[in-house]
């Protein structure tokens, strides 16, 4: 017998492709546009190879953290049916290999983004890329409904280590662009989780719309709405900010708030019967929120802060 | 079953191997990229046994004799 008869019926052998999707290209992109971001509007000059290689770095840590994720969700993974195909459930790739791929691209980041950048920077990247593998995805997110939140944190993080490949540290400007994310994390992911119905349930993560009910959540919303809004602002008054920051700012922010009101206005029988058409507008004009607000810094940037 | 010149797994397997070499490719051109932009940047650089190079100490001559 052939090893090519005895492939047959066997779980499929893993394309290059299941690696790139084991790094969740599509949070990479987020990862990569607000970490540039933060590395490009720093009031440190970089020349822009080391800028390209210190975000592709970031990126890759990123990468490294999803393929841990999965790694160890590959339970959960396998029993929600918008996951089951990812390369870990679907038998494309062993979790061992995956496990060894995330720990070997996590070191390899780490230690390229210290030659490329600096060595703050690099720690920092080990931190995040620690936070979301251990404290998120092994400790919290299948303990407490608020994991979202603090998963929030791990996607918040990113804009700061740019700007610390530039400037070597931390500073206000730094905090207010992780704030900013991190506070919009809860309404974006709710409002999702509003509409989505997913089988969290099944897989037994808490999330709040199955421990604290559907009424709880939307007031959650309305809630990280208000308190998103003054940081967001505030970053306007910083050295990052300028007058079409702020412009841009209070506008988005007002879209927002208003979103979130709405969505606490509604009562889950209004919502089904018009198939949750609020939340899923609120929902896209989250993600147009956080990419104008990023946007903004750039143009701001470009025009000359203040 | 017909056996096919290329079967399925074989087109796995080359594209696991093609996309590890563009990486490596991809790897190699970067390292090579940050090392002439380090270089030219001329960012401080000591030799293997950290003694401080020459050119970076403070002159031990007087202005004059120079």
């Amino acid at each position: 017998m052939t090893d090519i008869n005895a492939y047959q019926g066997a779980a499929p052998e893993a394309e290059f492709s299941d690696f790139v999707a084991l790094l969740k290209p599509r949070v990479m992109s987020l990862v990569v546009f607000t970490a540039f971001v933060g590395l490009w509007v720093a009031p440190v000059d970089v020349h822009p190879f080391i800028a390209f290689c210190s975000v592709l770095f970031i990126a890759l840590g990123g990468g490294a953290s999803g393929a841990l994720n999965m790694w160890y969700d590959a339970d959960i993974d396998a029993v929600m049916r918008r996951t089951q195909n990812r390369p870990i459930p679907a038998g494309r790739i062993d979790g061992n290999a995956a496990l060894a791929l995330g720990l070997i691209l996590a070191g390899f980041a780490v230690m390229m983004l210290g030659l490329a950048a600096n060595w703050f920077a690099a720690g920092f990247l080990a931190f995040t890329i620690f936070f979301y593998a251990v404290v998120y995805t092994i400790w919290l997110k299948r303990w407490t409904p608020q994991n979202i939140v603090i998963g929030g944190a791990a996607g918040a993080f990113p804009p700061m280590i740019g700007w610390a490949c530039a400037t070597g540290g931390i500073s206000l400007e730094s905090l207010l662009m992780f704030a900013l994310i991190f506070f919009w994390t809860p309404p974006h992911f709710w409002a999702l989780a509003l509409f989505m119905k997913s089988d969290y349930h099944e897989a037994k993560v808490p999330m709040l719309t199955v421990t604290h009910g559907r009424p709880a959540t939307r007031r959650h919303i309305f809630a990280y709405t208000l308190v998103l809004a003054p940081f967001a602002v505030w970053l306007g008054f910083t050295q990052v900010g300028g007058p079409i920051y702020l412009a841009a700012s209070v506008v988005l922010n007002a879209l927002f708030i208003h979103g979130g009101w709405q969505i606490l206005r509604r009562s889950e029988e209004a919502a089904i019967a018009d198939g949750y058409a609020v939340e899923k507008r609120v929902f896209k004009l989250s993600l147009n929120y956080l990419f104008l607000h990023f946007v903004a810094l750039l143009v701001q940037n470009w025009w000359g802060a203040w | 079953m017909p056996l096919n010149a290329e079967h399925e797994i074989h087109r796995r397997r080359r594209s696991r191997n093609v996309g590890l070499a563009v990486v490596l490719v991809c790897f190699v051109a970067l390292v090579f990229g940050l090392t002439v932009v380090k270089v030219q940047q001329g960012d401080m650089m000591e030799a293997f046994d950290h003694q401080p190079r020459v050119s970076v100490l403070p002159s031990d001559q007087p202005e004059a004799a120079r």
